[in-house]
């Protein structure tokens, strides 16, 4: 299939050729950043929904249970698992899909036309992960899905990097996770927009709920709204109390909610809290003013991405030259960096 | 009795002067010599090895406590080992052919092998049915296939094993329907069924229900089975399947008596008096490549279960402490290249299951890599059995290998291996074997201890450090056309036409009324067994009773561990 | 050493009522550290949600595991979905492993199979296969 079939077939509903598409971009294939170009055009609609955790926790589940939802309600769900790989061969085991089924068996989300699943390896490429599903999520989003899942382990920094993709993120926890301070470290408590506790029929949940408050009360937003309040007293902190205090002056406090996703106990309400939150990044104009932060920083690294390739391929700068000269202590970086971008200003990057 | 200072001290002489030359002129094989479950295999024994072993408190006579050396005071000079080959393929007509053929060839007892459709109780006329009626065992879909099965075979006569798990219910209603339209007494029916629905969520996943209802099942199973079939071994606690899906000798050992435990632990539960279920509960094994490891597991699982019953559960009536045991050789083990080497290793592991004491023995096909048995290859399963049994000696007294050092001491090894496992299981159900063993389902703790035994297993033989001859040593060149069963292609539409017929043919109200009588037994928390029996009786099939079952208790999806 | 070059994608699917896993997870471990990325579709698949999959996952690789003699069926089935779908059967490399009988292997081969592993095979000719196989049609298939 050519860049012309392929942009056709997206436009058509061809998934074949959504498929593909999928496969150029996410292997840095020129004829992916053609595809990218022509279908810019049709992205924006869809509600990009990034759902992150550790291993166990039950994302797969709950996406899975997200998506029959959704089905439910006649909305069309793309989604996108990222999985990690080996580090030592590069191999990737990529186990998601497998998790996904329908409440009726005989009707399973693998064959429902209202759904893609792509399952994508995040091949050690911590920084570039969040571009290259946003890529994947912008084909789905031309595509015309409604929603957008995106799944990713929530082990590391890559993970938080969704959140670049996402409009809205969603945290999974469950009881008894153990090492809290881990949980803080990884800094998966600064970037939910909703919070869920799993396996809430292992016991411990309220416990899990409740530290989740308090660590929600920490971030600064938080901090700031506690030191106006008078009487912060610990009882009060404890309580919860705050936190309700807070939910009334903040637009938007993340909500945590309790579920068993394996037998559909709590979907309907996390439904709704995503509804709720799309509702209110569009109403507050959040919506548009985090897409234009994305997309600033997503153009910057474009540039960048550009200026590499030209530095590594005009002739007219000797950058090699440059590094010797330095290395020989000639001229220091600095001073070198500003001559050779002043070339390539004057000279043009063409 | 032994001086064991003394033997001590030889040793240790032995080891500097007779051995240390010897190793350093000639050194030994590997770095290393392991069993199958990674134990140590050390280069010999001696008494100090087994000083720790008290005879009569370990070891003892045949047939009584612990049971170590068997179950019976005479074992095989009373009665050989029922010769018991698993077949069915095809069509009732075609197994019952089968069958006939291997009665005459000598086999001793029926066991039966059901296709997919059968075995995850769907029709043979279910879309989900399309290619696989009668390829891997014999197509059941009502009481009429059954009519043709045991065309000619008396139930007084043979006793008849049936390896079907979630459908157990239904084929064991139908063995007790033929009975009674033989005017067969039912208290005189004798057979297994599988019915072990907790191995299928370790390993073998012939999986419909969720595995509490699955257990709820299995005990009306047993509570209908003391009360109707008291010959009838109502379950067989399978480590065969555990062992093929690649756990170690010490795993299969270990999660084959935890669900042991989990099921007497049920039936506790249910009100059931342990000492009338218990003689009714049987065990199935694998009889695999290290020969010794095989023989002290067996051994072992004797003295395990002992003293489970008596000690832990209770139980007062002696037999109730007896492990009773049916084995298969390895299927696993087989190779497609070079197949007559398969006799050799059938042969091997068919001693070892001999000298463990088995009560039934079903010895593989050397085809068994390309197809289901052929006539000939089958024949010679079956001769290899009776060469042992008529030529070999080797049946002519009892546990020969008890007193061997390394045995006894392997014996010893593997079991407190295995309580190891147990422990841990019991501890992830805090206290309770049952919990445990559900926990551990859910949790995938026995799928990823096998599939991690697997990949080690594998990763053995691509590096070269498990030889398999003929596969990754001693190749040849090979024509590797030999000649195989066909099942007959035309079985799926016979079968489906068939069922067409019954379907016509019956009375449906019956059928309704019954399937109606089921779902509300299912429902109120009530014995499915005697709805069951009833339905049965009025030809409804496999599937519609399943798909009740299905309805009231919902449709399991494995979790995916890799 | 990660490079970002594009990594062979494999589905390895267990079709059918066919319950035995083990040879299909083992595979897919030693696919995996053999540097491929793998898919596995878990047990009870049926044709269609397997050729699906295929579609939907861009795979370069599917792995078909069957032990349960219905491979004349499930395997023909899951090939005619894939071609319905959109998949390019020119370009996708299709292969069984599993209980097939030798005069089936050819029958299969014949049907557009690229190759059948029995019992026994080394997971080194599977790997090298693969890697020689997929570059192989993808060219014969752009040449197109």
């Amino acid at each position: 299939m050519n860049v012309e079939e392929i942009v056709r077939g997206i436009e058509e509903g061809n998934r074949r050729a959504l498929a593909r598409a999928i496969t150029y971009v996410e292997n840095d294939y020129p004829e992916g950043k053609e595809i990218m170009k022509r279908i810019f055009h049709r992205t924006g609609k869809a509600h990009v929904i990034g759902v992150t955790g550790f291993p166990g926790v039950g994302k797969s589940t709950t996406v899975s249970k997200l998506i029959q939802k959704f089905r439910e309600k006649g909305k069309k769900v793309g989604v996108v698992a990222v999985d990690p790989s080996s580090p030592f061969t590069g191999g990737a085991l990529l186990g998601d899909r497998l998790r996904m089924d329908g409440l009726d068996v005989s009707k399973p989300l693998w064959l429902d036309p209202g759904v893609f699943f792509r399952s994508m390896s995040s091949r050690g490429r911590a920084g570039g992960l969040a571009a290259k599903t946003g890529d994947v999520v912008r084909l789905l989003d031309a595509f015309g899905f409604d929603l957008i899942l995106v799944e990713t382990v929530g082990a590391g920094q890559s993970e938080v990097d969704i959140v670049e993709v996402a409009d809205t993120t969603i945290v999974i926890l469950m009881p008894e996770m153990g090492d809290e301070i881990q949980i803080n470290k990884a800094g998966i408590l600064e970037i939910g927009d909703i919070y869920v506790v799993n396996k809430a029929d292992l016991g411990g949940a309220d416990k899990t709920v409740r530290w989740l408050k308090t660590m929600i009360m920490m971030d600064q937003e938080s901090v700031e709204i506690l030191s106006k309040t008078t009487h912060a007293d610990e009882a009060a902190v404890q309580s919860g109390e705050i936190f309700e205090r807070m939910k009334k002056s903040r637009d938007w406090i993340p909500p945590i909610l309790v579920t068993v996703a394996e037998r559909g106990v709590g979907i309907e309400e996390l439904v709704k809290a995503i509804e709720d939150h799309f509702e209110y990044l569009k109403k507050s104009g959040k919506l548009m003013e985090r897409r234009v932060r994305r997309l600033s920083r997503e153009l910057f690294d474009l540039i960048m991405d550009e200026i590499k390739t030209i530095l590594s391929k005009n002739k007219l700068v000797d950058f090699r030259g440059y590094v010797e000269r330095v290395a020989k202590g000639e001229i220091n970086p600095h001073s070198a960096a500003e001559d050779i971008v002043d070339k390539l200003l004057k000279v043009g990057c063409n | 009795m032994e001086d064991l200072e003394k033997i001590k001290k030889k040793r240790e002489e032995w080891e500097k002067n007779c051995l240390k030359p010897y190793l350093e002129n000639f050194g030994e094989r590997q770095e290393r010599f392991e069993t199958l479950s990674g134990i140590e295999i050390k280069r010999v024994y001696d008494p100090t090895d087994i000083a720790h072993i008290d005879y009569l408190r370990d070891i003892g006579y045949p047939g009584e406590f612990p049971f170590t050396r068997g179950v019976y005071p005479t074992m095989y000079r009373g009665r050989l080992w029922t010769m018991r080959q698993f077949s069915g393929f095809g069509t009732a007509e075609d197994t019952n052919k089968r069958w006939k053929m291997l009665l005459k060839e000598g086999q001793t007892g029926l066991s039966t092998a059901f296709d997919f459709p059968t075995l995850m109780g769907i029709d043979s006329d279910d879309p989900l049915a399309d290619g696989e009626v009668g390829k891997v065992g014999v197509a059941v879909d009502t009481l009429k296939d059954f009519e043709i099965l045991f065309d000619g075979i008396p139930l007084d006569k043979v006793s008849t094993s049936f390896t079907i798990n979630p459908p157990a219910a239904v084929i064991l209603a139908m063995y007790v329907a033929i009975g009674d339209m033989q005017g067969v007494p039912r208290n005189q029916l004798r057979g297994t069924i599988q019915n072990d629905m907790l191995k299928e969520f370790h390993a073998q996943n012939t999986l419909v229900l969720p595995p509490e209802p699955s257990v709820k099942i299995i005990v009306d199973i047993f509570e209908w089975g003391i009360e109707n079939v008291p010959k009838f071994n109502l379950i067989s606690i399978s480590g065969y399947h555990i062992r093929e899906a690649g756990s170690t000798a010490v795993q299969e050992l270990a999660f084959t008596i935890a669900d042991g435990m989990a099921y007497v632990e049920a039936a506790i539960e249910r009100g059931i008096d342990i000492d009338r279920l218990a003689p009714q509960l049987s065990f199935f094994f694998n009889a695999h490549n290290n020969f010794f490891e095989e023989i002290a597991k067996f051994r072992a699982a004797r003295r395990m279960w002992a003293k489970i019953m008596r000690d832990e559960y209770g139980a007062k009536n002696p037999r109730s402490w007896w492990l009773k045991f049916h084995t298969q050789t390895a299927g696993c083990t087989l190779t497609a290249q070079q197949p007559l080497n398969n006799i050799v290793r059938t042969t091997i592991q068919a001693m070892a299951a001999v000298l463990g004491g088995t009560q039934s023995l079903h010895t593989n096909s050397f085809d068994e890599a390309w197809a289901l048995p052929s006539e000939e290859a089958v024949r010679v399963a079956l001769r290899t059995q009776q060469i042992i049994a008529y030529e070999s000696g080797i049946p002519d007294t009892i546990d020969p290998l008890a007193g061997s050092y390394y045995v006894e001491w392997l014996t010893d090894k593997m079991e407190k291996l295995a309580w190891r496992y147990i422990e841990q299981i019991r501890k992830m159900g805090e206290g309770s074997m049952l919990r445990g063993v559900l926990k551990g389902i859910e949790n995938g703790f026995f799928v990823k201890e096998i599939s991690r035994a697997a990949a080690e297993y594998q990763r053995d033989v691509e590096e070269g450090r498990r030889i398999i001859v003929g596969v990754n040593k001693f190749t040849i060149e090979e024509d590797l056309k030999i000649p195989i069963l066909r099942v007959d292609e035309d079985v799926q539409r016979k079968q489906i036409e068939r069922l067409r017929k019954v379907k016509a043919e019956r009375d449906n109200d019956a059928v309704k009324e019954a399937l109606e009588w089921l779902r509300s037994a299912a429902e109120n928390n009530e014995n499915v067994m005697p709805p069951i029996l009833e339905a049965v009786k009025a030809y409804a099939t496999i599937g519609e009773i399943m798909g009740v079952l299905k309805e009231v208790y919902g449709t399991y999806k494995k979790p995916i561990i890799i | 050493m990660i490079t970002l070059e594009k990594k062979i994608k494999v589905l390895v699917a267990k079709v059918g009522l066919d319950g035995h896993d083990r040879g299909a997870k083992v595979v897919a471990r030693f696919l995996r550290d053999a540097g491929f990325e793998v898919i596995y579709t878990g047990l009870h698949r049926t044709p269609e949600e397997v050729a699906m999959a295929a579609v939907q996952e861009d795979v370069d690789v599917v792995g078909i595991s069957i032990h349960s003699g219905a491979h004349m069926t499930l395997v023909p089935k899951v090939m005619k979905y894939i071609k319905e779908f959109g998949g390019d059967l020119d370009e996708m490399v299709i292969v069984v492993g599993g209980i097939i009988p030798e005069e089936d292997i050819e029958k299969l081969k014949s049907l557009g199979v690229d190759e059948v592993f029995i019992p026994g095979t080394p997971m080194e000719k599977i790997i090298d296969f693969i890697r020689k196989k997929v570059p192989e049609k993808k060219k014969m298939g752009r040449s197109r």
